[in-house]
């Protein structure tokens, strides 16, 4: 502990370094003295007196710092020094300063706010007790191709008593009716096992949690809420807690509030922003009652490991048990499907998706704080030939040279973290604005935060960055010749030969870190524009979707849309009504899934409703995993309101019903795919769930970008939505629609044949297209704005050095001029000098860029990787900038009037 | 009057053992009971003591506390420590065996 003590010691010393100071100067006066007086009585003359207690004394000046020195303060002493010395200089040059201090502020700006989202979403734990013991449980047939397949109650019973997990839940996110309410809402609902709350680590903020311990079959009658629909459904009523709701017309006790800003850890926006939890242990009615291990019914699963234990332990525990259920139970997990259990980090499965995304902004931003130094960089140089002389002296005067060097690296420093602050000022101003601009589907959107560590990461950068724009100029500071500097009349220009070296090398620098980013930005906004003019295959102009849900009660008695036959009068009801409603031309209803593009459903139709697996008739079965199709099922009108064309065959039509075999109309993929030399027509397949009726192919119908709008070939199959019924709807309604109206009337519609019944979701077709491109948008938009703020970093940085080299040539080129240069000549030499550095930066730049897009390839849409047009075009593009930007320089240049030069040389 | 210079290094064994021979001093006072025991023999630069003082209240082996002198002047005098007590004996022992060690070499036939 001696140690720290000495440092207190040294504290105290630093803090009241002035009275250390005078004390020892007194101190030192008062021995003076008393020698002086000493020897005045021995009879000395008080001049001799002094200049012997002086002698004896030594070097009173040198003793002084001597012992100030040796408290260890001087390096923070010299630092405040410097400091202080830079914001003066800073002072003195505001031009300069303001410049600097902008660039360094926007490129600081930029990276910290970037860097505050990757920080939320990627860096930051997730916000569960001991998070890296959570993981997400995927499981995936390999040999059969098939992903993240889900699982099943026999299959979490092992895992619960593997003896791996602490707990184990499997989660299956839904949609359910709320009633009760003032006003019947869709809510999204997540199943899950009693366990989930203790496995998380998390309490509501209100009542209790699931009992973790409660086996009993079937739906456990308790429900916990969201903090939101608290607020939202039931006025944030503290008596909640005793009132019971209907979801899907089945009774729930409401036992617990979350905590707001509770998010379940699902993969999108919508399995994030559950809205109720209800639990089960996954068997009795309605769930299967332990069901065949093949069937795969429950589709994600979480779980805690045991406390101690690793990922990488568990996941070999898990392999083991895996290989062992595979030898118990050979039928069930053939050897071909290689079943295999995959354990994720949580946070993973969260921001997987988003990762390359952020990186890649990251990257280009980052690009544009180095772009803005090496600029910073350039104008410092500047400055340091005209502080030339000024260094010259302080070395001639005895300033060692590290200090010069460490001086003017401060002085950078300074000037650096003051463009943090005024990034970070900037920032905090705009943090509402900038907030609203992530896309809304960004996971863990609300953890996205100005924290510390972003503070600390805009400290560093701002550190990091005054070193690396200061560096250059304090080693050439290092580096002068005194002699030949002091020489120098006036501008003390000198070792301008290696500094202007310097200047090109940073210009280089500039032009391919700009080349990389614009080439990464054409190549994002090639990809975007081809997936705009993609063609779609459908009409979405004057078209308006609107949701609506049929409750699925547990309790099949209270069941009014049972079948497809009880379901049919409401859809002809609503279609009825629809049609009236003012401005509709057309109308149709779909399942959820018949929704263009809609991003949102994607993962809910899937879990839902389950893939479509089928079996061709006539067709051997090949392998256990059945041919898989997108399905969707629709009313007649349908193709005809979305203006996709029919190919061959027919459509549905209103004799086709309960009654009558089941037809399905197919598009082109999926005749190509699975007839391809055959007629389809006619042609008859099955879903693979046991019961189901054959299905006859009755029409074939164009490709349409409704599934992707980067794929045109999925394979697509459309039931007859009155033969086969769904629960989750889409009222679609093309014409001159009142897009603020129509939600209203609809519901009006929609309740008047059943008030039971939420409707929500509505949007325009062109709005739904638009969301699927949201997130490619975003960084689309955002690499461009980075590229452009680059190019013109980057042209203000060659604009910079050519300026300087015509301003210390202009002596030569008076010279070249009076010996008969034609001012052509000039121009042709000074651009030729802008253009060698844009051709240098382009050949660094290129090979960058091929290393970035290569690594951005999984962004790219329609447009290689190594597009030879893009990579050409960009760089021609980026030379031109430089001649136009090395044009008034050389202009002036060519203006030099030889007299004035030389006389004033 | 020859005058030695202090063997290098010994500076802070002469204030300790000073110091600790008369409990409280100001500078002139030590430099000046150096100078006096030692017979005129051993020469400090009398400026060099207050480094070597600073060092030393940094390591903690003495403490200083401003009082007055007999001729009524404000003065800073110094203190042992704990720590220089223990200080002194470690660099006495040191001291000792390298004189001891010097004595034998020089001494050997």
């Amino acid at each position: 502990m001696e140690w720290l003590r000495e440092l207190a010691r040294r504290f105290r010393m630093l803090v009241h370094r002035r009275e250390f100071d005078a004390d020892l100067e007194e101190e030192m006066r008062l021995h003076l003295e008393l020698r002086q007086e000493e020897q005045l009585q021995s009879g000395m003359a008080a001049d001799e007196a002094r200049a012997a207690a002086r002698r004896r004394f030594g070097n009173t000046t040198y003793l002084k710092e001597e012992s100030h020195f040796a408290w260890g303060w001087e390096w923070f002493e010299n630092f405040l020094m410097d400091v202080r010395y830079g914001l003066r200089m800073l002072r003195k040059a505001p031009g300069f300063s303001a410049v600097a201090v902008l660039t360094i502020a926007l490129g600081i700006g930029a990276t910290t706010a970037i860097f505050s989202v990757v920080d939320g979403t990627l860096l930051h734990a997730l916000p569960y007790p001991e998070p890296e013991q959570l993981v997400s449980i995927e499981d995936e047939l390999p040999g059969v191709g098939a992903r993240d397949v889900g699982m099943n109650e026999p299959e979490w019973q092992d895992l619960e008593r593997s003896g791996i997990f602490e707990y184990v839940s499997p989660a299956w996110f839904d949609e359910n009716n709320l009633t009760g309410a003032p006003q019947p809402t869709r809510v999204r609902l997540l199943i899950v096992a009693p366990n989930y709350f203790a496995l998380l680590g998390v309490q509501p903020q209100l009542g209790r949690a699931f009992n973790r311990e409660d086996h009993s079959p079937g739906l456990l009658t308790e429900v916990l809420i969201s903090d939101g629909l608290w607020k939202r459904s039931f006025g944030g009523d503290p008596h909640v807690l005793e009132k019971s709701v209907r979801i899907d017309t089945d009774l729930y006790r409401i036992v617990g509030v979350m905590r707001p800003g509770f998010d379940a850890p699902g993969r999108t926006a919508e399995e994030r922003n559950v809205e109720i939890w209800a639990a089960t242990s996954f068997y009795g009615a309605p769930m299967v009652d332990h069901p065949p291990r093949y069937r795969r019914n429950l589709p994600t699963a979480i779980a805690r490991l045991k406390p101690g234990l690793t990922i990488a332990e568990a996941q070999s525990r898990v392999d083991a048990l895996v290989a062992a259920l595979q030898k118990e139970f050979p039928v069930d997990y053939p050897a071909r499907n290689a079943w295999t259990v995959r354990l994720v980090p949580l946070k993973e499965r969260l921001v997987g998706n988003v990762r390359q995304s952020l990186v890649l902004l990251l990257g280009a931003v980052g690009s544009v704080l180095l772009i803005g130094c090496v600029n910073v960089a350039n104008l410092l140089l500047a400055r340091a030939s005209a502080r030339g002389r000024e260094m010259a002296i302080r070395q001639a005067l005895g300033a060692a040279r590290s200090r010069l060097t460490r001086q003017l690296l401060t002085e950078s420093v300074v000037l650096s973290v003051l463009g943090g602050i005024a990034g970070l000022a900037v920032l905090f101003s705009l943090k509402g604005f900038l907030l609203r601009i992530l896309p809304g589907n960004l996971p863990r959107l609300n953890e996205v935060s100005i924290s510390w560590s972003v503070l600390l990461f805009a400290l560093g950068a701002s550190f990091v960055a005054g070193a690396i724009f200061g560096l250059a100029p304090a080693l050439h500071a290092g580096r002068l010749d005194i002699t030949h500097a002091l020489k120098q009349e006036g501008r003390g220009s000198t070792g301008s030969g290696q500094r202007a070296r310097t200047r090109r090398a940073l210009v280089v620098t500039e032009f391919a870190l700009s080349l990389v980013l614009m080439i990464a930005a054409s190549l994002l906004l090639q990809s975007f524009r081809d997936l705009l003019n993609a063609r779609l295959g459908f009409n979405p102009e004057n078209v308006m979707s609107v949701r609506t849900r049929l409750p699925e009660p547990n309790d099949t008695a209270i069941d009014k849309y049972k079948t497809a036959p009880q379901e049919a009068p409401f859809l002809r009801e609503v279609l009825r009504r629809g049609a009236t409603l003012p401005g509709v031309e057309e109308a149709a209803i779909g399942d959820s899934a018949s929704i263009p593009l809609d991003q949102s459903q994607r993962e809910l139709n899937l879990i839902a409703d389950g893939q479509f697996f089928f079996t061709l008739e006539g067709r051997d079965i090949q392998s256990d995993q059945p041919p898989v199709a997108e399905r969707s099922r629709v009313t007649p009108g349908y193709f005809h309101l979305l203006e996709i064309p029919l190919q061959r065959g027919r459509l549905f039509n209103e004799l086709d019903n309960e009654e009558t075999p089941a037809v399905a109309v197919i598009n082109e993929a999926f005749a190509r795919t699975y007839w391809p030399k055959e007629d389809p027509l006619g042609r008859r397949f099955k879903s693979t769930r046991t019961g189901s009726p054959w299905i006859a192919v009755v029409g074939v119908i164009a490709n349409a970008r409704t599934e992707s709008l980067a794929e045109g070939e999925v394979p697509q199959v459309y039931l007859d939505l009155y033969q086969t019924g769904a629960k989750r709807l889409a009222i679609f309604l093309r014409g001159h629609l009142d897009a603020g109206a129509i939600p209203g009337e609809v519901r009006q519609e929609v309740e008047s044949v059943d008030p039971t019944l939420p409707v929500f979701d509505a949007q325009t077709l062109k709005e739904t297209v638009a969301a699927s491109l949201a997130a490619r948008r975003f960084s689309m938009e955002m690499i461009t704005v980075f590229a452009l703020t680059a190019l013109l970093l980057a042209s203000l940085g060659i604009y910079g050095v050519i300026s300087y080299i015509v301003s210390e040539r202009t002596h030569e080129i008076g010279i070249r001029i009076a010996l008969g240069a034609t001012r052509g000549n000039i121009l042709g030499t000074v651009l030729l000098q802008g253009l060698q550095l844009a051709i240098a930066g382009a050949v660094v730049g290129l090979v960058g860029a091929l290393i970035v897009s290569h690594l951005m390839a999984g962004l790219l849409y329609g447009v290689r990787p190594t597009d030879p047009l893009t990579f050409v075009g960009v760089a021609i593009l980026l030379m031109g900038v430089a001649l136009l930007a090395s044009c008034l320089p050389a202009r002036r240049a060519m203006r030099v009037d030889p007299m004035c030069a030389l006389r004033d040389a | 009057m020859h005058r030695d210079e202090i063997p290098p290094g010994t500076l802070y064994l002469l204030i300790l053992k000073t110091l600790a021979r008369t409990g409280e001093m100001h500078g002139y006072e030590i430099a000046n009971s150096i100078q006096r025991i030692s017979e005129d023999v051993l020469q400090v630069e009398e400026g060099s003591l207050y480094p070597a003082l600073q060092r030393m209240l940094i390591k903690g082996w003495v403490t200083a506390k401003w009082g007055t002198t007999t001729g009524n002047r404000r003065a800073r005098y110094y203190q042992l420590t704990a720590a220089g007590r223990k200080q002194l004996s470690v660099e006495m022992s040191q001291f000792e065996r390298v004189i001891g060690a010097i004595t034998r070499v020089i001494e050997a036939v």
